[in-house]
């Protein structure tokens, strides 16, 4: 009865370690950034409230990166190990930017092991945030040459198939195809606002429960800031990847906003569900917004679903998975922006305890955006593995055993992920901001005691 | 010279870098953990953590490069290792990664731990072995081609003297080389007592080490004829393996340049890798895959060897800076910085 499916399975164990990496590559490209910018700013600045900032975030990064380097490593290994075929085929024509990717992991690691362990070797600091530089250009530059590997599988150019064999191949095209701008920029901006969002969440936390310092204020005022920015760089990159869809990959965005029928002035349709006869039910219509998103005019015309064959429309469910994106979104522009508002007027108290608990959700919502912008993206280009040259069932391997190694690697993950928290819990509780602040700067602990 | 060779030379030099470092790093967790039970950690731990911390990564990413290139420069290979190594390359990844993230808990997060300590100590050990089959595959003969695909023979593959034999050099190497290193690195940081502990330790996993290449040697000679023949036309090159081998035993028993001790050491493993190497080719994996036709295309061979040039140009001055600043900065290594 049960026919044993290995595509299933390669399929299951590869979302499986790439929604446990992503979490730690997202965490891997952006806190270095705002590692950097708070260090930079307590030089700046002469405040070593800031310092101390950096310093205590990098100590909870190399725990993080930790994990994200060696489920990266899985991942690696898993794709030759799960896609065999499709592993000889991207061999050909894509390898450069994973190679490239490995200098660039080169270069993160070593300047993020000289960073670590010289925070008081150098006379001057200015010298040691220099450090910092080479650690943001790497985790950045490996989050590109990764993304341009998986923009190939999305719109595949630079060569020829004649039969079975590869032929005019350029690997420069096949790097830059038409998907690697948006989503290169679309990848890191949400990387930067995820990073900034996960560490105001935590430290907005702990001023609910502990009546957060100066400390924590100014680390506070720094991220929700950044959040604002890096929320409205990923708005403008949002909208110019639906405007890449539209014209390269139209199916993905029918499938994606339930647009079924080729038309001018498309609706926007959010949430709502199907019918048994394929009615969009209980939605949210905005009128002509599809156009505009897929366009810029609100009476342009977009591809409907109908216009691709019916072997190769990707599932409908993707819709919920794109409208949470969006929504979350714009959930991080709004609280960034209140929070800004009321900081810029005194009357007003920007520590308000509703607006904080905003802040606190606002962390692992944007970590749930990058996982459902990503399944919206995978699945998306179903039943492709690589857009019409190679199907996911041709590319996997036919090894029989892949349902024991997905335990496997749950069960690892399992580990990994309750050992993550357990250590980062252990390591800022034996280790309160306030303690190390008095350790290592004491003039200013006492200040701040005459003070108040 | 032709992209195959280019591309296999590099390959092979950045695994020969790749043995060096992890078993240094690999052999380190065993003598912790051997340490730690017969309680003399005090001596050596400190040690070991001062220069570990800074490296584990650059370490890994050695052989992140090494799979990456080789699906780059001979993607037949991504095919068939990756058909048949599902389960050894699974178990692999696993240990690798419970070591990797393991260690990053214990040494920048809590308190030293019995548990992941024991881990750290008993995956040094196997993840040398389980990475050692894909050599002994390549040999050929564990591999068959039917109609459906590729498979492993495993019961061949665990039944062979020859994949033991390899399994067991990968230990004692991994330990003889590790305890070589520390010892060095012992007398630089002017600590005289770990100089003494792990002297004794290199010492002692100097005679297994040598035992175990010759019986691969043998091994080899019943397992795949035409290459061991081939290995005997490198004869020289084995000689002169060990040659350092000796060169190396000699001064740390005088107890003198442990540094030049250790260069011997991995000239002593250039010698033999690269001659097992030599005498590999044209073979990829037997009989399977040549070098020549499981080679790329040309214009991403091309665009491999300028991308490598240039991301050595940006890595061999960062390399030097970090050695510079952890391996030969005395006072790092003393534990005044
Ligand atoms: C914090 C995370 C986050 C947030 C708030 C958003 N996105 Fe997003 N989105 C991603 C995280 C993400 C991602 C994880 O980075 C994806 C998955 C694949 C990719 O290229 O980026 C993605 C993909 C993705 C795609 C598919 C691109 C492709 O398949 O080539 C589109 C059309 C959008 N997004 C559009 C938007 C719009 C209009 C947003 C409104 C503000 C938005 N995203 C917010
Ligand atoms: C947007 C998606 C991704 C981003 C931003 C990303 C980023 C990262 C980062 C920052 C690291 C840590 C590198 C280090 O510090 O050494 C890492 C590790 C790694 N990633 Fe990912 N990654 C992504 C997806 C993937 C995917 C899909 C693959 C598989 C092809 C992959 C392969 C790897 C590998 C092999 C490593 C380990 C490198 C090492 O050993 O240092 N990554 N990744
Ligand atoms: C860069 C970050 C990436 C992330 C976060 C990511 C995420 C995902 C997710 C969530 C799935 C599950 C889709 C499903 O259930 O069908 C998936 C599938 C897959 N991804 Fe990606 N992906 C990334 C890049 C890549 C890259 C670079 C490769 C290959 C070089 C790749 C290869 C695959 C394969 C082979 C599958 C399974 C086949 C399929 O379902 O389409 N992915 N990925």
């Amino acid at each position: 009865m049960f026919e044993y499916d290995s595509v299933i399975m390669s399929r299951l164990l590869t979302s499986l370690t790439l929604t446990f990496h992503i979490i730690f590559a997202t965490i891997g490209v952006g806190v270095p950034l705002m590692i950097s910018i708070a260090e930079f700013m307590g030089i700046k600045k002469k405040d070593p409230h800031y310092i101390l900032l950096a310093r205590r975030w990098t100590r909870g990064f190399v725990i993080t990166v930790a994990v994200g380097v060696v489920t990266g490593t899985a991942i690696g290994l898993q794709l030759s190990l799960l896609w065999p075929s499709f592993m000889q085929v991207a061999g050909n024509v894509i390898s450069l930017p994973l190679f490239l990717e490995t200098f660039a992991f080169f270069f993160e690691a070593i300047f993020l092991g000289a960073y670590l362990y010289t925070w008081d070797r150098f006379r001057k600091p200015l010298y040691h945030w220099l450090l910092s530089i080479p650690v943001v250009i790497g985790a950045s530059m490996s989050a590109f040459f990764i993304t341009t590997v998986n923009a190939f599988m999305n719109t595949p150019q630079g060569f020829e198939l004649e039969g079975r064999t590869l032929t005019s191949i350029d690997p420069i095209d096949a790097m830059f195809n038409p998907a690697t701008p948006t989503k290169v920029f679309h990848v890191l901006s949400t990387a930067y606002l995820t990073s900034a969002a996960v560490l105001a969440a935590i430290t907005a936390f702990y001023i609910l429960k502990k009546k957060g310092s100066d400390y924590h204020k100014k680390a506070l005022k720094l991220t929700v800031g950044s959040i604002f920015i890096f929320a409205l760089l990923t708005a403008v990159a949002g909208d110019l990847s639906a405007k890449f869809l539209a014209e390269h990959q139209p199916e993905k965005l029918a499938a994606g906003e339930w647009h079924f029928e080729t038309e001018k002035g498309a609706d926007l349709i959010v949430f709502g569900t199907l019918s048994e006869d394929m009615e969009v039910e209980n939605e949210i219509r905005l009128p002509n917004v599809l156009s505009f998103l897929a366009k810029g005019e609100f009476d342009a015309k977009v591809t409907g679903l109908e216009e691709i064959p019916d072997d190769e429309q990707p599932p409908l469910w993707i819709h919920y998975m794109f409208d949470l994106m969006v929504m979350i979104g714009f959930y991080s522009l709004g609280v960034s922006l209140l929070f800004l508002i009321l900081a810029r007027f005194k009357k007003w108290n920007e520590y308000n305890r509703w607006l904080l608990w905003l802040i606190v959700i606002n962390g692992p919502l944007a970590m749930l955006a990058i996982e459902f912008g990503w399944i919206f993206a995978e699945v998306g280009r179903q039943p492709w593995i690589l857009r019409g040259y190679m199907k996911v069932a041709e590319g996997a391997t036919t090894s029989p055993h892949v349902d024991w190694m997905f335990v496997l690697f749950l069960a690892l993950y399992f580990v990994l992920g309750v050992g993550v928290v357990v250590v980062l819990r252990k390591l800022f509780k034996n280790n309160p901001a306030e303690l190390e602040l008095e350790q290592r700067y004491p003039e200013i602990s006492r200040q701040e005691g005459d003070e108040h | 010279m032709a992209y195959e060779m280019i591309g296999i030379t590099v390959l092979w030099i950045f695994l020969y870098g790749y043995l060096i470092v992890a078993s240094i790093d690999f052999g380190a967790g065993f003598f912790a953990y051997y340490a730690k039970i017969t309680k003399r950690d005090h001596v050596i731990n400190k040690l070991i953590s001062r220069y570990l911390s800074p490296v584990w990564e650059v370490t890994n990413v050695f052989f992140v490069f090494f799979f990456v290139g080789l699906i780059g420069f001979f993607p037949d290979a991504a095919y068939y290792y990756g058909q048949t190594l599902l389960i050894p390359g699974s178990i692999a990844i696993v240990l690798i990664a419970i070591r990797g993230s393991f260690y990053a808990f214990e040494n920048y997060g809590s308190k030293e731990s019995n548990v992941y300590l024991f881990l750290y100590g008993a995956t040094g050990l196997l993840i040398p072995a389980a990475l050692s089959t894909a050599l002994t595959i390549s040999e050929g003969g564990f591999i068959k081609e039917t109609e459906t695909g590729v498979h492993l023979e495993t019961t061949a593959l665990l039944t062979s003297p020859y994949s033991w034999s390899v399994v067991f050099l990968a230990i004692v190497s991994v330990l003889y080389i590790s305890a070589c290193f520390l010892t060095f690195y012992a007398y630089r940081a002017d600590d005289q007592d770990a100089l003494e502990l792990i002297r004794k330790y290199a010492l002692f996993w100097s005679s297994p080490t040598i035992i175990a290449s010759l019986t691969t040697f043998i091994a080899m000679s019943q397992h795949n004829e035409a290459h061991f023949n081939r290995m005997m036309e490198y004869w020289w090159v084995f000689g002169g393996s060990v040659a350092f081998f000796l060169v190396a035993l000699f001064f740390i028993y005088q107890g003198k340049y442990y540094g030049w001790a250790f260069i011997a050491v991995m000239l002593q493993f250039l010698f033999a890798f690269f001659g097992y190497g030599a005498s590999h080719l044209p073979y990829l994996l037997y009989p399977y895959i040549t070098i020549s036709e499981g080679v790329v295309n040309d214009s991403m061979g091309l665009a491999l060897v300028i991308a490598f040039i240039a991301g050595l140009c940006l890595l061999l001055p960062s390399l030097f800076m970090l050695m510079r600043m952890f391996l030969f900065d005395a006072d790092y290594i003393k534990g005044k910085k």
